[in-house]
């Protein structure tokens, strides 16, 4: 495949932020002193009287932007995932997700690609946590491009949305223009052997793994989910029925993500066999992104091998 | 404030009271205890204090008030409801199945309730945020937020009050129901936030300490946080948990207790004899 252009989609929101808010007034911004790797200092640049330093206070923050949104604006608050799933997850849940708060969670440095910090800041769980509360949507767009599409619809539905942006440069394969729409899956490649479902950067993973299963003989479907929830049911559906296997792919625990999401729908809708690809179960460490998404088995060369295994 | 003014306010606080020991006899549980410290403070904020307009509970302009220490909900309930926002005979349907009346507030069901609270030490960073949202939203509006002592043991309150001072929220009044009680015993005891008077003057409040019993010191304290610009306002007001009945009062068992049968026939003679007093007066 032809080398790509990459950008983290932590940039794609900065950028999209900015432009939402020259689009909208009532988009006010909120950090918890890492405006410079959330990249809410893009927007704070072009909107400084628009944007809110909480300081190393993440439940706090969280809260304002509930207290924000009661009044009618439309507060987009960042931090990294840990933090914003983690630290703040009561936060989230009561003052935001049980009054179903027009509060847009930008979390950034999701997953182990947020490399050389290490297991504390490697967050693999916040998809389990967020999507565990009534009547979130939960994001983790796939590249740039989807990204800025992503802050836009976050920004024009009415309620709680967290998404889930990377540190991680990663490759720009979606159109400029393209379409999206909370709670719709992409195909990106058709196939009939096996369908691989991912999300996020894995999802570039899923298609690369696509092009060299063809050279073996499997004809793989490739999904792009950046919606976790609500998940796109009758895509997942049609795929598992089509194709008879389903493969996950997530930089997230095996528990409560995207796999268990599928899983769960499949067993009750359609029973097919499943494999999931994910951390299982296990911390992260220290070392570069690339090297740990290697290591952790979160690449197209382990997607192939799971398939190949799969499909024998 | 006249005398008239002040028997008003008496007699309504009699009657908040009353909703309060009825509603949670009616519900079998809640929390009378911190619904009756705060019973006065209630009363003023929303029959003397707060621009509000019970037919238009959602009015975009009015001023704000988060309960921060959502349980005693009984409390602003039975305010809500004196004041209009709904009938007082629903006050009996407290925690019951298919109420508006949840347990702890819920800001979706209940007309007149500003944020859903309960969880402690949210309400008033949610409070923060709308009073700096007001700020943007050029709203000449005043945020109202209620504490409880034993609720400021909870960090994020501190991380609030630290928000709220770096933005310089003048438009924010935050107060503190200091009945000395939590329930599992006498704050200094359990986890003491003493001394909070200093402690909230250190976190560069104006900051008022008042007799919570007493109209005329909150008219007082209220007058001069309106007046204060560039820092956030607070007032620590020194209560009596269960304040109005005499076997609840001073009693860290009364939190979250309801009166059974008889208790409550004996509350309400006595809340009807408080108010028989202010109507003589």
């Amino acid at each position: 495949m032809a080398e790509l252009k990459k950008i983290a989609t932590r940039d794609s929101y900065g950028n999209a932020l900015a432009e939402l808010g020259r689009e909208h007034e009532d988009v006010i911004v909120f950090d918890a002193d890492l405006s410079g790797a959330t990249k809410t200092s893009v927007f704070k640049k072009a909107f400084p009287d628009r944007h809110f330093n909480c300081g190393i206070a993440e439940g706090n923050m969280l809260a304002v932007a509930a207290g924000a949104a009661a009044m009618g604006l439309v507060p987009f608050a960042s931090t990294f995932a840990m933090f914003a799933a983690g630290r703040a997850f009561e936060q989230v849940r009561n003052s935001i997700g049980y009054p179903h708060l027009n509060v847009k969670i930008g979390a950034t440095h999701g997953g182990i690609s947020v490399g050389e910090d290490g297991a504390s800041h490697q967050c693999c769980e916040d998809f389990a946590t967020m999507r565990s509360i009534p009547g979130m949507v939960v994001l983790c767009p796939s590249d740039d491009i989807e990204a800025k599409a992503a802050v836009k619809a976050a920004y024009e539905h009415k309620g709680p949305v967290y998404m889930r942006f990377g540190r991680l440069a990663v490759p720009v394969f979606h159109e400029e223009g393209m379409a999206f729409e909370i709670g719709k899956g992409e195909v990106l490649r058709d196939g009939r052997d096996v369908a691989i479902l991912a999300t996020g950067l894995m999802s570039y993973e899923a298609l690369k793994a696509a092009e060299a299963l063809k050279e073996k003989g499997i004809d793989a479907r490739v999904i792009n989910l950046c919606t976790i929830k609500p998940l796109d049911e009758e895509l997942v559906l049609r795929a598992a029925a089509e194709c008879g296997k389903v493969i996950t792919c997530e930089e997230h625990s095996v528990i409560g993500g995207l796999g268990e999401a599928v899983c769960a729908l499949l067993s009750e809708k359609c029973p097919t066999p499943v494999r999931r690809i994910g951390v299982n179960d296990e911390f992260g460490h220290s070392g570069p992104a690339g090297a740990l998404l290697e290591q952790f088995g979160l690449c197209a060369a382990h997607i192939v091998e799971v398939a190949e295994d799969f499909c024998k | 404030m006249t005398a008239n003014e002040k028997k008003e306010l008496g007699i309504l606080a009699c009657k908040v009271r009353m909703g309060v020991v009825t509603a949670t006899h009616a519900a079998k549980s809640g929390h009378p205890g911190g619904s009756l410290s705060a019973a006065d403070l209630f009363t003023y904020l929303y029959f003397k204090e707060m621009n509000i307009d019970p037919a238009n509970p959602a009015w975009a302009d009015r001023d704000r008030f988060v309960l921060s220490k959502g349980h005693t909900a009984p409390g602003l309930y039975a305010v809500l409801a004196l004041r209009g926002f709904f009938p007082v005979e629903e006050l009996t349907t407290l925690r019951h199945i298919g109420s508006r009346l949840q347990g702890h507030p819920n800001m979706n069901e209940t007309p007149g309730v500003d944020m859903s609270t309960g969880s402690l030490g949210q309400g008033v960073s949610c409070a923060a945020g709308m009073a700096l949202s007001a700020r943007y939203q050029k709203k000449d509006l005043r945020v109202y937020t209620l504490l409880g002592d034993g609720e400021i043991e909870e960090g994020q309150v501190w991380e609030a009050l630290m928000f709220a001072h770096q933005h310089k929220l003048d438009n924010l009044c935050v107060i503190v129901d200091n009945n000395g009680l939590q329930i599992d015993g006498r704050i200094e005891d359990v986890m003491s936030p003493y001394p909070i008077v200093d402690k909230l003057a250190a976190f560069g409040f104006e900051v008022t300490e008042i007799d919570g019993s007493d109209f005329e010191q909150m008219e007082a304290a209220f007058a001069k946080a309106r007046q204060t610009k560039g820092v956030p306002s607070a007032i620590v007001m020194k209560t009596t948990k269960g304040k109005g009945v005499s076997f609840m009062e001073g009693k860290a068992g009364w939190h979250g207790k309801a009166p059974n049968d008889e208790e409550y026939a004996i509350a309400m003679n006595e809340l009807n004899a408080a108010l028989a007093e202010w109507e003589a007066k």
